[in-house]
């Protein structure tokens, strides 16, 4: 029979902290694309995507390009909301809370707050208990990881290197956090004093990951990913769901590869299946050496 | 009791924790060999869409048909309700729906992320309210006869029961609160 539904509302609390580390734990285990238009996010959705990435232009070109890099367009990221039913996200500048608060005007499903554009503020990342929507800011270590969930970051993403198709930074900051956080679970009560003066993180956060042996909110892997096999690795690493940006609108077949990846993120510890999906995908993204980069992106955020 | 959480995409740890608080041993189901092994299976939440094309491609959505045709009791939580209602409303034209509950449910119901919310749920068989987590999540728009109607949210049901299966809109794995799980238990080991 249908359901008539009552005027009476049951009380309900948005925003809570179990609300917006909620939806981040709905994505793990899958994969998140970036996607200039709507064409580009109906590919990404037919391929297996668990969300999208609404932005003007994938990092590779940001890189290219040069320039301030900053929101997109209202309209475009309204374009890419209609085409999709999986969630959208969108980035705003670091420290640039007037952007994100348009982006939680216009209903994105989270924020990034993005070493990828240009920061906006040298000194501060956006309050981001001050939102309703939920936010996901990068680290390349434990410490900036914590400040960073201290600032109410609902997801952290380890930030690799943009847009390069090289996936040793990603690696690097992966085994960074992760590699601290067992060294803290060893740790006795009186050296968590002296690692949260090193990591210039909170005690309180420091003494919680200590004793759990993990972030209190979920660790997924951004920058750099190109192949089904980056996606294995760093999923083998201890990430838990996988960003990729340039690396799919930027490879000779996106489809293909877009499908590729979301099986190897599913199935990462399975060679052989790695293996069968892996083959025939056409040319990669062209990579950059992170030697030759005039500029890292990584190093923005503090 | 061998619990099996499908672990294709989705908040399967959460599941796998409270399950086994609940004293089952909980296994990740990922192939045929893992799905023919368990007496009760939980469907997570996380993306439906994901979760039903990554079924097919490693050749488990057949497998998983035939088990729930043979009465496999199963919990379906939030994409896990989806994906085991009669019919989806506004689904992808070739998204499976296993169809063992008697239900017809719309994706994304109560808005965006920034509408998800938290509210104490009365549920009558568990007595004191049960703190419900909803993320974007999906309503039930029609129930048929055999459907048992367990909670509601603005008289749109959230908990639904035919046989042993039990779904839910909401995420009773987040909540820190076991009761749901334990109450999937007893309903799978009843005769």
């Amino acid at each position: 029979m249908p359901v008539q539904p009552t005027d009476a509302s049951l009380p309900r609390d948005t925003g809570t902290t179990l609300v917006k580390r909620g939806l981040a734990e709905m994505l793990k285990g899958g994969v998140i694309m970036d996607v200039v238009d709507p064409q580009q996010a109906k590919i990404a959705e037919d391929a297996g995507a668990v969300a999208v990435m609404a932005l003007e232009r994938v990092p590779a070109d940001i890189r290219r390009n040069g320039g301030v890099a900053r929101m997109s367009d209202p309209e475009m990221i309204e374009g890419i909301k209609e085409a999709v039913t999986i969630p959208v996200m969108a980035k705003a500048r670091i420290g640039h809370f007037a952007e994100a608060q348009i982006l939680q005007a216009l209903g994105v499903d989270y924020i990034d707050e993005s070493e990828v554009l240009t920061p906006a503020d040298e000194a501060h990342h956006i309050d981001k208990w001050a939102f309703t929507v939920p936010f996901v800011c990068g680290a390349t270590n434990l410490g900036e990881a914590l400040r960073r969930i201290s600032e109410g970051a609902a997801m952290i993403r380890s930030k690799g290197e943009a847009g390069t198709g090289n996936i040793v930074e990603a690696v690097r900051h992966l085994r960074s956090i992760l590699g601290d956080i067992r060294k803290l679970t060893t740790a006795d009560s009186a050296e968590l004093f002296d690692w949260a003066k090193r990591l210039q993180a909170p005690l309180p956060l420091v003494q919680e990951v200590a004793q759990t042996g993990r972030l209190p909110v979920p660790l997924f892997c951004a920058g750099g990913i190109a192949t089904p096999a980056d996606a294995s690795l760093v999923m083998q690493l201890g990430a838990e769901a996988v960003f990729v940006g340039s690396g799919i609108f930027k490879s000779a077949d996106p489809a293909a590869r877009a499908k590729a990846i979301v099986e190897a993120t599913a199935h990462y510890d399975d060679p052989e299946l790695l293996a069968k999906v892996s083959r025939g995908l056409g040319d990669a993204m062209p990579g950059l050496e992170i030697g030759s980069l005039d500029a890292k992106l990584a190093d923005r955020g503090w | 009791m061998k619990a099996g959480v499908l672990a294709l995409q989705g908040a399967v740890g959460p599941h796998v924790a409270a399950l086994e608080r609940v004293g089952a041993l909980a296994i990740p189901v990922r192939d045929t060999d893992s799905l023919a092994a368990v007496d009760a299976l939980v469907l997570p939440g996380g993306e439906s869409t994901t979760i039903a094309m990554l079924l097919e491609r490693a050749g488990l959505a057949d497998p998983l048909a035939e088990r729930l045709a043979g009465g496999l009791p199963v919990l379906g939580t939030c994409a896990g309700m989806i994906l085991l209602a009669a019919e989806v409303l506004d689904g992808r034209p070739d998204q499976r729906a296993f169809g063992v509950i008697d239900i017809s449910v719309r994706r994304n119901a109560f808005g965006r992320q920034v509408d998800s919310f938290e509210t104490d749920l009365e549920i009558a068989e568990l007595g004191a309210p049960f703190r419900a987590v909803f993320i974007r999540a999906p309503v039930v728009e029609r129930t048929g006869a055999g459907v048992e109607v367990l909670a509601t949210v603005d008289n749109y049901p959230v908990l639904c029961r035919q046989g042993k299966v039990l779904v839910s809109a909401f995420h009773p794995e987040l909540s820190g609160d076991d009761r749901l799980h334990a109450a999937f238990l007893r309903l799978a080991s009843s005769g």
